[in-house]
């Protein structure tokens, strides 16, 4: 038990908005300064409190993709981007988000459950595309057993291109959809 | 056993185990021509002249104990060939048989090799060939995206397929039903409560205890054999780098492998070491994030950011060092297109120690968390027979007594100069591919040092030049999941005609069916965890 509370306590907040405290390692407040979350990060808070009272609900959808735009949008969570501090929140069902983050060019296998997805969502409700694959159909473009691009499906807000887009792009793509 | 049976059983062991396997085709009356040099090189190659042996020669590879490894299939206008890749002891065969294009079947190969169940349904999804004998009449791979009386990847049918409307949702699939008193049905998926790829999962329960598990998968097939299909080789590659993003580096190298072997390229050596050093890169990356989300299914937060953070300094390097976090895109036909400078090399030892250090820390806590110990010891029990049966690969295998390593049982440049050690347990329980992973995570710090050290000086790549038409090649890797096979064959203009990419996954998925069983419902999260098939892969 106390093992925990000591590697807590030796491994400090890491997360990257409080540049101002001393890190665990060198080579963390190294990696912190190469990014600019501190900034972004103030910015999205700024929006979210003011247009969805402080709490934006997500909910991800991988409609086909490859699995690397779930690794990075998972990488947000991590201590270093750590998105929640925001008010950005991933919910479990489509009844409880605001926002559809949806991955993949829509495979056709996908194309009913994401439609039904999108219904399931309460109003007023946003989708933004993720990666390549989301905004243009990507490497896999539209074939008999791919829809392409989310826009083919559903209606899309914002799009958020990369292969895959880095947790920083996305946090900017998040931030896009609201600041217009 | 007998003496005669004595005598046959000295001899095998005596015999390379193709001429064993040629031997016993010949005793059972099966006409093959065993083809050399094999076109498939190092793999051999065997043509099987009637597709009516097609059974008996798996059940002479059922009695020999080889590895049913992978399956497909070829348009060839009037004929259908099917190709079949076994292992045994490190040595790979590759078995080829052709049908009637009018009326297309071959005896199945499932009843002899559980591991041959799905790429069966599959191949008759895709190209109409049945196979009798076979357990499952079932579709597998066609949802709704076209219909049963039409096969995407014969020729004839148009890439951009033929019902441009609207998918209807698949909704009338025939799953099995378990009935009796208490019994109660759980449907679950395709799109799940998390950030994670779909797919459904039909559970029958009795309280909390799993009766029945049956996957049902496919919800991401994209097509990728199909739109494979007349591409360049260096467009192939960025394909493969797309079978599974987690395995971008695992599949790019196996398919680049197939396409170099069918032109018979050579690749430069120090080309080799970086791809070495990239594959280890993604297998510590995958490790720590399986170990997180292993962590975090049972509530022990701690743990998953640990590891968690230790993960995306490693991501942080690959941007700084070879431009990409996932290092997609990195290898490319002929080679690899980043360097490993002097810095970078330094870079990476410093994180090394570090994550040493790191890790030595977390798994002293890790040990003497008892609730842990409680949630994942003995949760998802695979029985090393089962595991055997089933051909389980990677540490899903490996926790359950199957050791096969590509790099160390079949070496490929540049294993074939390194020293592999493969940690094998017999445990087969979530905690055992917990630690498995743990083991392969400081095996793979240690290739990436012996990587580095003996990295040889000169070119990363060799220009690509394009093979003749009908050229193919076999690429088999150890990916951090497990063996990747990749098949390639060219057309005309160096175009591609035929990808077909074997994932680990399409492998142990049916393991998971079966180590959930007897387990309690809220234990399938971390039991899946723990196998961490990858849907993408086994969608194609
Ligand atoms: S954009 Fe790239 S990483 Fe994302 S799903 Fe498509 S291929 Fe994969």
């Amino acid at each position: 038990m106390f093992g925990i509370y000591r590697k807590i306590l030796t491994t400090g907040v890491l997360t990257e908005k409080f540049a101002r405290k001393k890190r665990a390692t060198q080579q963390v407040a190294l990696e912190s300064r190469e990014t600019g979350i501190d900034e972004l990060g103030k910015k999205l808070q700024a929006t979210i409190d003011k247009r969805f009272a402080g709490s934006l609900h997500i909910r991800q959808v991988d409609a086909g993709s490859c699995n690397g735009c779930e690794l990075e949008i998972h990488a947000l969570n991590n201590v270093y981007y750590d998105i929640e501090r925001f008010g950005v929140h991933f919910v479990a069902s489509p009844r409880h988000a605001d926002v559809l983050l949806v991955t993949g060019p829509v495979s056709r296998n996908m194309e009913a459950a994401l439609r039904r997805t999108y219904e399931a969502t309460a109003n007023p409700k946003w989708v933004i595309a993720v990666g390549d694959c989301g905004a243009c159909g990507g490497e896999f473009g539209v074939s008999y057993a791919s829809c392409g691009a989310v826009a083919n499906v559903i209606p899309v807000d914002a799009v958020v291109p990369g292969c895959p887009p880095t947790p920083l792009d996305l946090m900017r793509g998040i931030l896009d959809l609201f600041s217009c | 056993m007998n003496e005669t049976n004595e005598l046959a059983h000295d001899v095998a062991l005596s015999m390379e185990p193709a001429a064993h396997f040629h031997l016993e085709l010949s005793n059972r009356g099966v006409e093959f021509q065993a083809i050399s040099p094999s076109p498939l090189l190092p793999t051999q190659f065997l043509e099987v002249a009637k597709p009516g042996d097609w059974g008996k020669v798996a059940s002479v590879a059922k009695d020999q104990a080889w590895r049913w490894v992978a399956g497909w299939a070829e348009d060839e206008g009037n004929l259908f060939s099917v190709s079949v890749c076994l292992e045994l002891q490190g040595t790979y065969l590759v078995l080829r048989t052709r049908t009637d294009g009018g009326n297309p079947f071959l005896p199945s190969h499932a009843p002899y090799f559980v591991s041959a169940n799905r790429p069966e349904r599959h191949m008759r999804d895709m190209f109409g060939i049945k196979f009798t004998g076979h357990p499952d009449p079932r579709r597998w791979t066609r949802h709704q995206a076209w219909d049963s009386e039409t096969y995407p990847l014969r020729h004839a049918f148009p890439k951009e397929g033929q019902s441009p409307g609207q998918t209807p949702p698949d909704k009338d699939y025939p799953f099995f039903k378990v009935e009796g008193h208490g019994v109660f049905e759980i449907p679950v998926g395709p799109v799940h409560a998390g950030i994670i790829e779909p797919g459904h999962f039909r559970f029958h329960a009795v309280g909390e205890t799993l009766l029945n598990l049956e996957e049902r998968l496919c919800y991401v097939h994209k097509g990728i054999e199909k739109i494979a299909e007349g591409r360049t080789a260096e467009s192939l590659a960025r394909l493969a780098g797309r079978v599974s993003g987690d395995t971008t580096v695992g599949h790019a190298f196996a398919a680049c492998l197939a396409m170099e072997r069918a032109a018979g390229l050579e690749v430069p050596l120090r080309a080799s070491f970086i791809r070495g050093l990239l594959v280890e890169l993604e297998r510590v990356i995958n490790h720590l994030w399986d170990m997180a989300a292993i962590c975090n299914d049972v509530a022990f937060a701690f743990a998953y950011y640990q590891f968690g953070r230790l993960r995306e300094l490693w991501l942080r390097d690959n941007q700084a060092l070879f431009g990409h976090r996932l290092l997609m895109d990195r290898i490319v036909p002929g080679g690899v297109n980043v360097d490993v400078t002097l810095e970078s090399s330094e870079r990476i030892t410093k994180s090394i120690k570090f994550l040493r250090r790191e890790l030595s820390e977390l798994v002293t806590i890790h040990d003497q968390n008892s609730s842990l110990e409680d949630r994942l010891v003995a949760a998802g029990h695979l029985r090393v027979e089962d595991a055997q049966t089933l051909g389980a690969l990677g540490f899903v295998g490996r926790s359950s007594g199957q050791s096969f390593d590509v790099r160390k049982d079949a070496p490929y440049s540049p294993y074939d100069q390194l020293e592999v050690t493969v940690p094998v347990e017999n445990q087969g329980d979530v905690a055992s591919r917990f630690w498995v992973r743990y083991k392969e995570l400081w095996v793979a710090l240690k290739l990436i040092e012996q990587l580095l050290e003996k990295m040889p000086d000169g070119e990363i790549a060799t220009p690509w030049v394009s093979p003749p038409p009908d050229a193919e090649g076999l690429g088999l890797v150890e990916g951090w999941r497990g063996e990747i096979l990749s098949y390639v064959r060219f057309g005309e203009d160096g175009k591609i005609s035929r990808y077909y990419p074997r994932d680990p996954s399409i492998v142990n998925w049916p393991a998971l069916e079966k180590l959930v069983l007897g387990n309690i419902v809220p234990d399938f999260p971390v039991c899946n965890k723990s196998v961490n098939g990858s849907y993408s892969g086994n969608d194609l």
